[in-house]
Order: C-alpha cells, then sequence, then structure tokens
C-alpha cells in the first residue's frame, strides 16, 4: 500500500519519561484510522508530534514521502495536513466567517504590500476567498452564523467550525483530536455521518483519535490501540473487539 | 464608484490639511494651540503604531518610546549633519540641479524654492528616522518574539532603556545636554498627513486576509500554527511596522520641538502611549486616535484649570466642611500621572474593552465596505 502518512518507528521522551515509544503508523490515501487507548496512553502526544508541536526524540515521519521532521507546525499544515484540538480552539474574538476565511492565509498569493495598494489583484483573491469560505459554511450549515462571534456559537457548532477551519487549509488529511468529548449520544450520532461525509466529500484522509468506543468503532476502518506509549494492537474494529489485550488495557485483569 | 469616492475623501482631506499648513505661528497667541495639534498628530502616530503590536497582534511592547528615540535623534542628525551638505549639492548655488535647470531658464523658478525644500528636508529626514527606528525594531525582534507576556513586556523595556543609556553615553548626539535640530520643519501638514498614513497602514494590513494573521496570533498562537500561520513572521512585521512610525513620529518630534534630551524618551514616555492604547481599547483603531487626542488635551485643560480661582476656593470650602487637610488640588491637577492612574483604574473597572468598546465593531464596518 503506497502510504500517504506513515510514522516510522517514533519514541518522544520528556526527561525520563518515555510518552511514546517505537511508534509505527500508516495511513493510506483516502482511508479512515482510528486511534485509541486509556487516559494518558499517548493518543494526543501522537497528534502533537504528527504536527510538529513536540519533535520526535527518535524516529522519522513522512507524508507522501517528505520527510516532516523538524518543520514547525505551520510547515506542517502547509504540506497537508489539519488538525482540530481537544479543547476547542478557536480564535475567540473572530467571528465565524473570519475564522474560515484566516486558514485561507496559508494559501495567500498577495502579500503586506498588496493588502496596503488594494489592487485588482488582491480584491479578486479576496472575493475568491470569501466564496470559498462561504461555501465551505452552507456545506456544513453554518452559513447563517457568519457574522457570529465564534466564542458564542453553542457547543457543537463550535466543534464543526473547528472541523471546517480546518478543512479550509485544503488538507490531504485531517486529524481529530477527540471531536465527540462532551456531545450527548445524537450528537455523536450526527458526528459520526458527518466524518465519513467529510472523507467522502474532501476525499481525504482521516485520523480520529477518540475515547467513544462507539464512535471508533462505528466509522473507523482500521484502528490502533496505544497504552502507556506502546501500541498493543492494530486492526479492523472488529478484532480489535476481541482482542484480549485490549480488553485488557480497558478493563484491567 | 466607491473607489472614486474614496480618492475625493482623500482629496479634500488634504485639501484641508493645506489649509492648515500656513506659516507656523511661532509667536503669536496661535502657537500654544499649534503646539497641542501637532502633538495629538505626534500622539496619535504613536499610538496607533502601538496598537498594532500591543492591540492587534498581542505581544505587550514597553519600548514605543525607545523606537521613538532611535527616529529622532536619527532624524535630528541627519538634518543637523548629512542633509546640508546634500541639500546644499543638489540645490545649492553651484549644485547640481542649478547645473542642470541652467540651459531652461524657464525652469529656473522650480530650483528648489526654500518652501520646498524645507518639506523635502522633512520627508527625507523622517523616512530615514522611520527606516532606522525600523531596523532597531527588527533587531530587537527578532531574538526576542519567542518570549511571550511579561516577559516580553520586560525585554522591550530593557530595550527602551538602552537606547536612553547609549545616547546618555554618545557625545556626537548630544549626550546629556541634549541635540539641537535647527531646521524645525515639521508643520500641520506632514503631522496628520504622517499620521493618516500610519492609520492606514494599520487598518489596511489589518483589514485583510494577510494581516488576518495578526489578530490570530493574538487569539491563539497555538491554533494559528496549526492552521499554518507563521506566528514568528506576523509578530516581527508587526514590531517592524510598529517601530517604524515610532522613528517617523520621533523624526517629527524631532523637527518640531528643535530640541531633544534623552530623558524626554523615558519609561514614562513608553507608558504614555500604552495608556493611549489601553484606554481606546486594545485593538480599535479608532478608539486609540480618540484617546490619543483626549489625553493630549486632558493635561492641557487640567492645567489651565488648576490656575483658576475657582480650585483654591473649592479646597478651602472642602477643607472647612470635612476638618482635614487635602493635599493641595492644584498640585493634584497638574500632575497628570495620577490621574492616568486613576483613569486607568477607572476604566479598567467600568469598561475593560476601551473607550468604543467592542473590538469586532470597528473592523466589521470597515471589513464589509471593504469586500464590497
Amino acid at each position: 500500500m503506497d502510504a500517504l502518512l506513515k510514522v516510522d518507528r517514533c519514541t518522544i521522551r520528556f526527561g525520563g519519561l518515555t510518552a511514546v515509544s517505537n511508534f509505527d503508523m500508516s495511513i493510506g490515501n483516502r482511508e479512515l484510522v482510528g486511534l485509541i487507548g486509556p487516559n494518558g496512553a499517548g493518543k494526543t502526544t501522537v497528534f502533537n508530534m504528527i504536527t510538529g508541536v513536540y519533535q520526535p526524540t527518535e524516529g522519522q515521519i513522512f507524508l507522501s514521502g517528505d520527510r516532516l521532521n523538524g518543520l514547525k507546525p505551520f510547515n506542517i499544515t502547509a504540506k497537508g495536513i489539519a488538525r482540530t484540538f481537544q479543547n476547542i480552539r478557536l480564535f475567540a474574538s473572530l467571528t465565524v466567517f473570519d475564522n474560515v476565511r484566516a486558514a485561507f492565509n496559508l494559501h495567500l498569493k498577495h502579500g503586506p504590500l498588496h493588502a496596503l495598494t488594494r489592487g485588482p489583484k488582491f480584491k479578486r483573491e479576496e472575493a475568491d476567498i470569501g466564496a470559498q469560505a462561504m461555501d465551505l459554511l452552507k456545506i456544513f450549515n453554518l452559513d447563517r452564523f457568519r457574522d457570529v462571534m465564534c466564542k458564542n456559537l453553542p457547543y457543537g457548532d463550535q466543534r464543526r467550525l473547528e472541523i471546517v477551519r480546518a478543512l479550509a487549509t485544503k488538507p490531504r488529511m485531517l486529524l481529530l483530536d477527540e471531536p465527540a468529548a462532551g456531545m450527548n449520544p445524537t450528537e455523536k450520532g450526527a458526528l459520526m455521518t458527518l466524518i465519513e461525509f467529510i472523507q467522502e466529500k474532501f476525499d481525504i484522509s482521516v485520523l480520529l483519535v477518540e475515547h467513544d468506543m462507539r464512535v471508533v468503532m462505528g466509522i473507523c476502518k482500521r484502528i490502533y490501540v496505544l497504552d502507556y506509549g506502546i501500541t498493543i494492537a492494530e486492526g479492523p474494529p472488529d478484532e480489535i473487539r476481541r482482542n484480549p489485550k485490549v480488553i485488557q488495557a480497558y478493563l484491567g485483569e | 464608484m466607491s473607489r472614486a469616492r474614496t480618492i475625493l475623501g482623500i482629496f479634500l482631506l488634504f485639501l484641508f490639511l493645506f489649509a492648515l499648513t500656513g506659516e507656523r505661528p511661532f509667536a503669536s497667541h496661535l502657537a500654544y494651540y499649534y503646539d497641542i495639534l501637532i502633538n495629538i498628530g505626534i500622539n496619535v502616530i504613536l499610538a496607533v503604531s502601538l496598537n498594532l503590536v500591543n492591540g492587534y497582534t498581542g505581544q505587550f511592547s514597553l519600548g514605543h518610546a525607545g523606537f521613538m528615540a532611535v527616529g529622532a535623534y536619527a532624524a535630528g542628525s541627519w538634518s543637523e549633519h548629512l542633509s546640508p551638505g546634500l541639500v546644499n549639492f543638489l540645490a545649492g548655488s553651484n549644485g547640481v540641479l542649478t547645473f542642470v535647470l541652467q540651459p531652461f531658464p524657464f525652469l529656473q523658478p522650480f530650483a528648489f524654492p526654500t518652501a520646498v525644500a524645507d518639506n523635502l528636508a522633512l520627508i527625507v529626514a523622517t523616512m530615514f528616522g522611520g527606516l532606522l527606528a525600523a531596523l532597531a525594531g527588527l533587531a530587537v525582534g527578532i531574538p526576542s518574539l519567542r518570549l511571550r507576556g511579561d516577559y516580553l513586556a520586560i525585554v522591550t523595556l530593557g530595550f527602551g532603556e538602552i537606547i536612553r543609556t547609549l545616547i546618555l553615553n554618545i557625545d556626537f548626539l548630544g549626550a546629556a545636554r541634549g541635540m539641537s535640530v535647527t531646521g524645525r520643519y515639521t508643520n500641520m501638514f506632514w503631522t496628520f498627513g504622517f499620521a493618516a498614513v500610519a492609520i492606514y497602514v494599520v487598518l489596511g494590513l489589518v483589514n485583510s486576509t494577510y494581516g488576518r494573521g495578526f489578530l490570530t496570533v493574538r487569539d491563539d498562537e497555538v491554533a494559528a500554527e496549526a492552521m499554518g500561520i507563521n506566528t514568528t513572521k506576523y509578530k516581527v512585521i508587526a514590531f517592524v511596522v510598529g517601530a517604524f512610525f515610532a522613528g517617523t513620529a520621533g523624526s517629527l518630534f524631532a523637527h518640531y520641538a528643535g530640541f531633544l534630551t534623552p530623558e524626554g524618551f523615558n519609561f514614562f514616555k513608553s507608558v504614555d502611549v500604552v495608556v493611549m492604547v489601553i484606554l481606546g481599547g486594545m485593538g480599535s483603531t479608532t478608539g486609540v486616535i480618540l484617546a490619543a487626542a483626549l489625553l493630549t488635551i486632558l493635561p492641557e485643560v487640567l492645567r489651565a484649570l488648576a490656575h483658576t480661582d475657582f480650585v483654591p476656593a473649592a479646597q478651602k470650602a472642602i477643607e472647612g466642611v470635612i476638618p482635614i487637610h487635602l493635599p493641595p488640588l492644584q498640585g493634584l491637577l497638574e500632575n497628570r500621572l495620577i490621574l492616568y492612574s486613576l483613569l486607568l483604574i477607572i476604566m479598567m473597572l467600568t469598561r475593560p474593552q476601551g473607550l468604543f468598546g467592542d473590538l469586532a465593531g470597528s473592523r466589521k464596518r470597515v471589513t464589509s465596505s471593504a469586500s464590497k
């Protein structure tokens, strides 16, 4: 399989603590993969490692063959990996519309001087960005909140806006960090449909970190299980469900 | 259509400012008011440019007076030492321009009349001051902008003090004796012209997809990075642009006051500007302009008030009712620092968002008109 994202035996240590050890992962094009594990297993650390917030102590990460080690987070986003956050991190003082438009910054062809002269090139690009942002908002049914300050949105909509904002960077791969956290069962059901829809509509790979078994088992084609920084299982949901190591990690002996 | 109207508006504004220009009233009763207006213009430049750093980008800088000092002394020495020779070389009686224009007698009147030369000298000096200040901004910004919050504030504060101490020890710049700038070219037109440019640049930057980067840095650096925004680059740009305009304000001040001392650019000058930004509301250009004007006029009004008969009479009346000795009210009114602190406390308690309040309000209007 030709991997889009390849994590090659990555280890990350904070002082004496090994948060993740010898982590291998390979995600193909248009794959929907889950990453689960008990609290403190190192899921978010893996996320932060892939997105450049932390650098792996050992090992390498590739995105379609490009090495990502040593790159800053914004470089990695430019290469095509977008993410959301476990605790919502929207730009609180911006409107919904501006939050999405801010994410287009990355692909901007004009610079500060164009912004000052306001020439035709600038106007065309701004109009284009505005239209694209509106299209995205419409897909997710958030266009009616266009001029609302994002901090005033309902919680579920904030979560979806974060996903919209991540998609605005035009990623090849989307990393979702516990998108179902704090949602009720109905919202979780809607979220599952949404994630599958995003994967198909935008034709991207999705890596999902999640606590909620129902969500992960329901939509992921393949699942990695972490415990104490070590991969204890990998496979399709049915296998994972029956894996004794996984049951032990979650339920104890 | 709207573009044509904008151009017409700018044109009319400039016409109005030209009307204001005239001769600088050196020794008339108008001189005092002229002085206040010029100071308002200079403070608007300072406050609006600091607002890009402290307000829109969320990096707390306490070194604006340092950048202003760099601009003032650079522009001052340019006018004192470098420019006269250059002007003479270009426009003197044996200068290049005279030589070039010699075969065309009808062009002779254009051979740099004094008024043109003065204005030109001011622009060149101001650009020079601004550029040197921007360089200083770059030099300070690149190493220190990985710091956040309080730490950045301390570093910029240190920078301001270093600049002041350096000037104090450089004999070429007059050290503690101060430096006189003979060419007092600054007039209303250029002061408000540069203020308009500063406002335009800050608003133009912020109201664009490019400039939304500044706001995302302020709101959440981690999320901004994750959205592909190079936060360090944005911080440095904000710092450099802010420093540039602080430098131009310094130059305008130098060519207005005609005399510079290192003490004029101490920590309290930085605090003055920070107070304007906070009072106006971080990230609200309209509010900051208003605050800059208000805080320039306020000490003058209070001073005038302190010297009326009313104040000592009021003090006597109060002390007659309650048997305690109040601190002299006159001195209180004359000391703007006490009032600034009071004003800030009251503002923070009642309107923490600043005079004009709501961050988005002032911005959204501009954004929607720009996207039409």
